[in-house]
């Protein structure tokens, strides 16, 4: 005699898990689509307000031209000062456990939650105290470039810092080991091997803190001021064209800002791409 | 000869203490143990990777206890092969022997016998992308050995591999073994694996090592 099997419950088995399918892929595009879709609606309602006279005549001022000038200037040393102080950051957060090591870990996010407004006043405050008044009277830094740069870098490098820390941790310290064993000492195992591990997460994190620096307004107009001809970046550019209602020109400018800024994300990710197939960058 | 003596290795919370073998030169030693039971501290107390709080490691009459493991001449060979993405299989061999700064000539003379020796050689200008397991440990092997060390250490290095792949490394590691005459410490989980290779067979068990010694 065999035992009566129980019926396996209607509702477990999918009547037709085609459909459920469909709908559950239905459901993920529409989610993530709709965000991409106002993503490019709002690139290409910039696109057709301007034309390319106005892009032109906004190539042609010396204001815009300067301030296109300036930007990649101070994007790129902010770039590659957040690549120096993110490099080692990241690796001694990875590798090292230390007293105080959670603490330094939040204090590296403060830039990255805290209103960019706070950071050019905090920045502002800081070159009012006597160490910083010191520094201004060897090199001027408020309200001139030099206080663009470092707006930038410290809101970018908390970025470039995230971004590094992340490569560390997916580098297996194994390799290090191995090296060490094989005659490296500990900077020559660094050199050798960790930064070749690591070219794809440095060159990731240098294009984040430019284009992040690209952006950034809210701690340049506070600690920088909005100059024309002095520190004037792209993003001060937008603004002072919007406060005097050049909006056509505020809109050529920030079409050129989205063209810069894709621009370098495909070549970093042509790049990235490449290294990826083993061949050299 | 690797002498370990009253060995006390912390990794943690976890500890090992008074830890005592001995290995003579040229012999294949297999450190077997249950899991989480200290195999791969203690490999990495020997090697220098992890730093030893009391008892002494000896090198025939060299103690290597407190060297960095640059200095104590000993390949290591890990579980996951870690190989470094950015170099070619050839660079791989070179790797140990441009720290040591040879000149050209002998590094190439040694990179080309090392992978004959490990029949590497239709595979040397080949990136570590795509490379099959039992191929990424036997480069993995290549450059532990391309230095000529005293002692190699082994941490699982079959584990990961398919049966096919592990006989065929374990005949590798047997033909290196009495082609070099390099002293193992071979650390496996497979009793055939020991029964293949080991001449002496150490038991980690509840922080002490056993020793059994076989025909070679």
């Amino acid at each position: 005699m065999t035992a009566a099997r129980s019926p396996q419950p209607a509702s477990s088995i999918p009547r037709d898990p085609t459909g459920a399918d469909r709908a559950f892929l239905a459901a993920l595009i529409l989610l993530g689509g709709s965000y991409l879709l106002v993503l490019v609606a709002m690139l290409v309602a910039d696109a057709s307000y301007t034309s390319p006279s106005h892009l032109w005549k906004a190539l042609r001022s010396p204001e815009i031209r300067f301030a296109i000038h300036l930007s990649f200037l101070t994007c790129t040393l902010t770039a590659i000062l957040s690549i120096w102080v993110a490099v080692p950051i990241g690796y001694l957060l990875a590798r090292w456990r230390f007293p105080g090591r959670a603490l330094v870990d939040a204090l590296l996010d403060i830039p990255i939650v805290l209103p960019p407004l706070v950071i050019g006043l905090s920045l502002l405050i800081l070159f009012q105290t006597p160490p910083g008044r010191a520094i201004e009277r060897i090199i001027p830094v408020t309200y001139a470039v030099p206080s663009v740069i470092l707006a930038q870098f410290m809101v970018a490098c908390a970025f470039a810092v995230r971004t590094m820390r992340a490569t560390f941790d997916q580098i297996s310290p194994r390799q290090e080991h191995v090296a060490l064993t094989l005659g490296c000492s500990r900077p020559q195992a660094f050199w050798w091997v960790v930064i070749p591990e690591a070219k794809r997460g440095i060159l990731t994190a240098g294009t984040l803190a430019w284009a992040r620096a690209l952006g950034e307004f809210g701690p340049i107009l506070i600690f920088s001021g909005a100059t024309r001809m002095k520190t004037e970046v792209l993003p001060t550019t937008v603004f002072l064209e919007l406060s005097v209602g050049n909006l056509e020109a505020a809109v050529a400018v920030s079409l050129l800002m989205v063209v810069a800024a894709v621009a370098v994300l495909l070549i970093i990710r042509t790049f990235g791409a490449q290294e990826s197939l083993g061949r050299p960058l | 000869m690797i002498h370990v003596r009253q060995l006390q290795i912390r990794a943690g919370s976890f500890s090992l203490s008074n830890i005592s073998f001995t290995i003579p030169s040229g012999r294949y030693a297999v450190l077997m143990g249950r899991t989480g039971c200290g195999k791969t501290t203690l490999l990495e107390g020997v090697c220098g990777l992890r730093r030893v709080e009391a008892g002494s490691i000896q090198l025939h009459d060299r103690d290597i206890t407190h060297l960095p493991p640059a200095s104590r001449g000993i390949g290591f060979v890990p579980q996951e092969a870690a190989l470094f993405h950015h170099l070619t299989v050839a660079e791989h061999l070179a790797f140990a022997l441009r720290v040591r700064k040879w000149p050209d000539t002998h590094v190439r003379a040694r990179v080309a016998e090392v992978a004959e020796s490990l029949r590497l050689t239709p595979l040397l200008d080949r990136h570590t992308h795509g490379l099959s397991g039992g191929e990424s440990q036997r480069v993995a092997l290549g450059r532990a050995l391309s230095f000529r060390p005293e002692i190699l250490c082994l941490d699982e290095p079959l584990s990961a591999l398919d049966d096919e792949t592990r006989e065929e490394i374990c005949s590798v590691l047997g033909d290196l073994h009495r082609s070099t005459g390099v002293t193992v410490l071979h650390i496996t989980h497979n009793q055939r694996e020991a029964d293949r290779l080991a001449s002496i067979v150490l038991r980690l068990e509840q922080g002490v090592v056993s020793c059994t010694q076989r025909a070679p």
